[in-house]
């Protein structure tokens, strides 16, 4: 059976360091951070007052009337407005596809919970009649992907992929695997996410998930450092347009990279800790590379799950070593979560999003904050200033709440 | 603000149009391109602003404007 080639011809991005593509990766080379206090916070109801949230964002009108910008939760405005990003760039409009061979996978790892906590409060101050028609629609994980699909008339594959932090990697592996398999044509994939609220951080603070560092926001998400101590949370969005290779190729469309491997595992171990010998995400990189039919040597960079937990990280940095064995200290990893904090699940939208750039422009975004490397974490992190090289593989880790994990394998276009 | 005002202001901004593009005879499905949720919807906010309950039958029987204004003014309290 013939296997497809899929490639990348579309990229959109936005998060706490801009709201399209070219400002978040300016800043993100500038090493940039993107936290920053909420403003107006209330401190009785955020323990934790700070986070990489998008700013100064008013979605467009031309894909969200006004009437239609209250019904719809705000992961739906992000992912409309970075679809829209990356649509616009690959050119896919102009393209002769079938209607029905373009599809769009989105993931999600809250949906619209914001929408849901705002109700419930109607509902039991005024009661249920006050409860309107638009809420179900308004939160509803796949709204993201279905108004996607209306926009543009998109008529193939339309779902949305839910794994918690893994999600948007889940999406991309299967919208991956639809292409491989000449299912569709081209998928609008990646993540969006919007759930900075009262009840979300009281839930990961009570997790004692999240950084207290209410004094210091920018300073607080420092993955591999001696002093992190929690995630920060993130809002944004990171899409592509996967396309059939030779299709886009035939087209004239620019080719940003190539997805070559993908693979998806669980650690059967716990509903939040990372599996401390990383027996789910050692044959999760693995596995990618066997697929990508590349060896372990031909990987330059990794942009790491890396999210700041003082296990997880150590976790990761393990796994990376039983993986990779003396490569590991010779490749680069970085994660990019010290400038974004942590998009939950659109992180692995975002992040793929970074690894074409890097692989695109020849420089791989730092690690900031890398104040005092952890002793247990001892691989070449891209402390604080990006790296210049030409680089012909990166790999991205998204490692998910009921210990689910993504690794994808992208490879510079040609 | 007289009542047929207050109306047509709620019609309009459920339907997302200037509000001199209503009159008393504007139809909410034929001229306005309304949906079911958006009827849903824009009955709530009738019910809020004048304070009464619209049975959930009786609003299929409110198609325009004047449908609404004289409804309003039969169930006054």
């Amino acid at each position: 059976m013939k296997v497809n080639r899929v490639a990348v011809t579309g990229l959109g991005a936005m998060c706490g360091l801009g709201n399209n593509l070219d400002t978040v990766w300016k800043n993100a080379i500038a090493g940039k951070s993107g936290i920053t206090t909420i403003p107006d916070i209330d401190p009785e109801k955020y323990p934790v007052q700070f986070a990489g949230r998008v700013k100064d964002f008013e979605i467009s009108e031309n894909l969200l009337n006004k009437k239609e910008w209250a019904r719809f939760d705000t992961f739906i405005h992000y992912a409309l407005h970075s679809a829209d990003e990356a649509i616009k760039q690959s050119g896919l409009l102009e393209a002769d596809y079938p209607k029905e061979m373009i599809g769009s996978i989105i993931g999600t790892g809250l949906g619209g919970f914001p929408s849901i906590e705002n109700t419930v409060r109607i509902y039991d101050e005024k009661g249920p009649r006050r409860v309107g028609p638009f809420f179900i629609p308004s939160f509803i994980p796949n709204m993201a992907t279905g108004k996607i699909s209306m926009l543009y008339n998109f008529r193939g594959i339309n779902y949305a992929a839910s794994s918690a932090c893994a999600s948007a990697g889940h999406a991309i592996s299967a919208a991956a695997n639809e292409i491989m398999l000449g299912r569709q044509d081209a998928i609008i994939t990646g993540g969006s996410e919007a759930v900075i609220s009262g009840l979300t951080i009281s839930g990961f603070n009570s997790m004692k998930a999240l950084s207290r560092w209410n004094d210091r926001p920018q300073e607080a998400s420092r993955p591999f450092d001696t002093d992190r101590n929690g995630f920060v949370i993130g809002d944004g969005a990171g899409i592509l347009v996967l396309e059939n290779y030779d299709k886009a190729k035939a087209r004239g469309a620019t080719i940003y990279a190539e997805l070559v491997g993908h693979a998806s595992t669980a650690d059967a171990y716990h509903i939040t800790a990372p599996h401390p010998e990383g027996e789910g995400t050692v044959p999760c990189m693995l596995q990618s590379l066997k697929y990508a039919g590349i060896a372990a040597e031909q990987i330059d960079y990794i942009n790491a799950h890396g999210t700041s937990t003082p296990a997880g990280d150590i976790a990761e940095t393990n796994a990376i070593k039983a993986a990779f064995k003396e490569h590991a200290y010779k490749l680069d990893v970085s994660s990019t979560k010290s400038m974004t904090g942590h998009l939950l699940g659109a992180a692995g939208g975002l992040e793929s999003v970074f690894c074409v750039m890097a692989l695109k422009e020849g420089v791989m975004p730092p690690t900031i904050n890398l104040q005092n490397q952890d002793e247990a974490c001892d691989l070449n992190y891209v402390p604080n200033t990006a790296k210049k090289k030409d680089i012909q593989y990166a790999l991205n880790n998204s490692f998910g709440f009921g210990g689910t994990n993504s690794t994808l394998i992208f490879k510079k276009g040609s | 603000m007289e009542l047929e005002q207050r109306v047509i202001k709620i019609v309009s901004e459920a339907a997302n149009v200037e509000t001199s593009n209503v009159q008393a005879s504007t139809n909410f499905v034929d001229d306005l391109n309304l949906d079911s949720l958006d009827m849903v919807e824009m009955m709530m906010k009738m019910e809020e602003e004048f304070g009464i309950d619209i049975p959930e039958e009786k609003t299929e029987d409110l198609k325009t404007i004047s449908d609404v204004t004289n409804f309003l003014k039969q169930n006054a309290n």
